[in-house]
């Protein structure tokens, strides 16, 4: 059982924070205000006397609190859980690891799909337009909470990454390193038009009903397919042609355009998985708020960084395609600019985006080493590999 | 104690940079000088290889590093960032040595190089007498394997300077167990120069 497994979290409930109870409710970055809000959020390991081992982990478009561990009530391991737990990357015998469901998210947190208070009903359309920069406002206000005033690290892959670099904007003060992964400063164009594809899949979808669809069917065929669309650009052509290859399904229905091929029948898997646990009106919400990030916030490069004191480690892999390591080379371009002290590893890996969540062998060096040398404050002549 | 040429050059660089100084090492491969910097002149270090595994171990010794190419990779940082740029052994394997040489004059205030010398006497009379590319302590590689781009020699250099309005401010000259004093293109293994742009200091 993995319960029992040495190096697991553990068994783990989730908990949730609430805060801007009306009227004071939180301001979002577009002017609007939202309350009162709720966090879903786990945590792992202890805090020490100092509080100085603290790190916040930051989840990806459809992650959510549960980084690691079993989920207590559905058994579910945790999205992470190669990387986080006892003796892993980020050692929770040593570390206190904070993750959080983003507002807007539909996994225990405020989102679209939540009561509002002032109609009784689900938000639906009427949940306001959130930002990247909300969702670190509310992890902010966790944070205090949590009583801890400064970070070890906050560290997060895809969208993950975009959290981190936000933390780095808007709280500088508060983190000792930062760990963006498989990110870029700013969506390009073709970023935007596959969160655009997958947004229409959904709006096309007649279930969707303008996001009015709770207590009814809700639009599983679009979410599904923007889940699909989603998923060809996590891989990459090599690890597609070692998964599937051209190999047919062993069940194959006789119809015409029936999913003849493993990677359709993958896809589609993947996709009737997805919607079972996740909410249509978010994967809108939370894929616009990555559309409209731009770390920079229009200033120079050179001066987006700026004032930032914290060491950073910026990693990409060869193989992903959606955000190409070039992007990530901004990034360090825009540290080095600021006179940070950065590290920077382009993983030679097949599996294209999902990489940050499967090379975990060189993650755990890069990420385990970065922590264990930057929480001791040493440099060592000697390495041990 | 008997020392390999590497360790005996991490030493003479070592003692050149002054303490508490800034330092960038292009192509600083698994982190041995700048740690050595870190530990015993308390330098604030960066540095840059093109080499994956060389990245992991810089980071298994909590070294800042970064993964990339220098023959492109110095654009961005500002004149002077740097009160020393490094070139370890790296700088004849660079694509273009006079172009990132200019960079690394314009980032750091001064720059060490330190390069195998082709002239010297054994790589002479292993040309000489058998006609073959030379293998000396300091060039180690056959031909069809050596990470090394150029094939340069410490007058090679120095006269390169000198063209270029390069001022030395100081030179090392290895041997393979003590610094040569004297003939230095003929029997040193391994030059190591302190360069700045003329007229800066």
């Amino acid at each position: 059982m993995e319960t029992t497994n040495e190096g697991n979290a553990g068994i783990i409930s989730t908990q949730y924070f609430t805060f801007a109870q009306p009227p004071d409710e939180m301001k979002l970055e577009n002017g609007e205000t939202l309350g009162p809000v709720t966090l879903a959020y786990e945590t792992y390991g202890n805090l020490n006397k100092e509080r100085s081992n603290a790190i916040l982990i930051v989840h990806a478009l459809s992650g959510d609190a549960h980084v690691a561990g079993i989920n207590r009530e559905n058994g579910d391991p945790g999205w992470w859980n190669t990387m986080v737990g006892p003796g892993k990357a980020f050692d929770t015998g040593k570390y206190f690891v904070v993750c959080s469901n983003v507002i807007g998210g539909c996994r225990g947190s405020t989102g679209p799909s939540s009561i509002n208070p002032k109609t009784g009903r689900n938000y639906g359309l009427n949940f306001p337009l959130i930002t990247i920069g909300d969702m670190v406002n509310a992890q902010k206000r966790l944070i205090d909470y949590l009583g801890i005033k400064k970070l070890l690290t906050v560290a997060g892959g895809s969208m993950g990454g975009m959290q981190v670099l936000q933390w780095m904007v808007s709280y500088p003060e508060m983190i000792r390193s930062a760990m963006p992964i498989a990110i870029t400063l700013k969506h390009s164009p073709q970023q935007i038009a596959f969160n655009e594809v997958g947004r229409q899949a959904i709006i096309a979808d007649p279930n969707w009903k303008q996001g009015d669809y709770y207590g009814g069917p809700p639009p599983v065929t679009g979410l599904a397919l923007a889940r699909m669309v989603g998923h060809i650009t996590y891989m990459s052509d090599q690890s597609m042609e070692e998964k599937f290859g051209r190999r047919f399904r062993s069940e194959r229905v006789k119809n015409k355009f029936a999913q003849d091929f493993e990677v359709e029948g993958y896809l589609q898997n993947r996709g009737t998985h997805f919607v079972k646990r996740f909410d249509a009106n978010s994967y809108l919400y939370v894929t616009k708020a990555m559309d409209f990030f731009d770390a920079s916030n229009g200033k120079p490069l050179a001066e987006t960084f700026k004032g930032l004191k914290a060491k950073v480690m910026v990693i990409a892999f060869k193989s992903d395609w959606l955000y190409p390591a070039y992007q990530s080379r901004e990034i360090v371009r825009a540290c080095k600019m600021a006179g940070l002290e950065v590290t920077y590893c382009e993983v030679d890996s097949t599996y294209g985006h999902d990489a940050f969540l499967l090379e975990t062998e060189e993650l755990t060096h890069l990420i385990g080493y970065f922590l264990e040398k930057l929480f001791r404050g040493e440099v060592t002549a000697e390495y041990e590999i | 104690m008997k020392y390999s040429l590497e360790k005996i050059e991490t030493i003479a660089i070592a003692e050149i940079v002054m303490p508490k100084s800034s330092v960038l090492d292009l192509g600083c491969g698994d982190g041995t000088l700048l740690s050595v910097l870190v530990k015993d002149k308390k330098c604030r270090v960066q540095g840059i290889d093109i080499d994956e595994q060389a990245i992991y171990k810089c980071v298994a010794r909590g070294l800042s590093v970064m993964h990339g190419d220098i023959d492109t990779g110095l654009s961005e940082y500002g004149d002077n960032s740097f009160d020393y740029v490094i070139l370890n052994q790296s700088f004849q394997q660079v694509k273009k040595p006079d172009v990132v040489l200019k960079e690394a004059l314009r980032v750091g205030k001064e720059v060490i190089v330190s390069f195998p010398n082709f002239a010297h006497i054994s790589a002479r009379t292993q040309i000489f007498f058998t006609g073959k590319t030379p293998v000396t302590p300091s060039l180690p590689f056959a031909w069809y394997n050596t990470p090394n781009l150029h094939f340069l020699s410490i007058s090679d250099f120095q006269m390169f300077c000198r063209k270029s309005n390069i001022q030395v401010s100081r030179s090392v000259f290895l041997g393979s167990r003590h610094r040569v004093r004297f003939f230095q293109n003929l029997l040193a293994l391994t030059g190591i120069f302190v360069i700045s742009n003329q007229g800066r200091e």
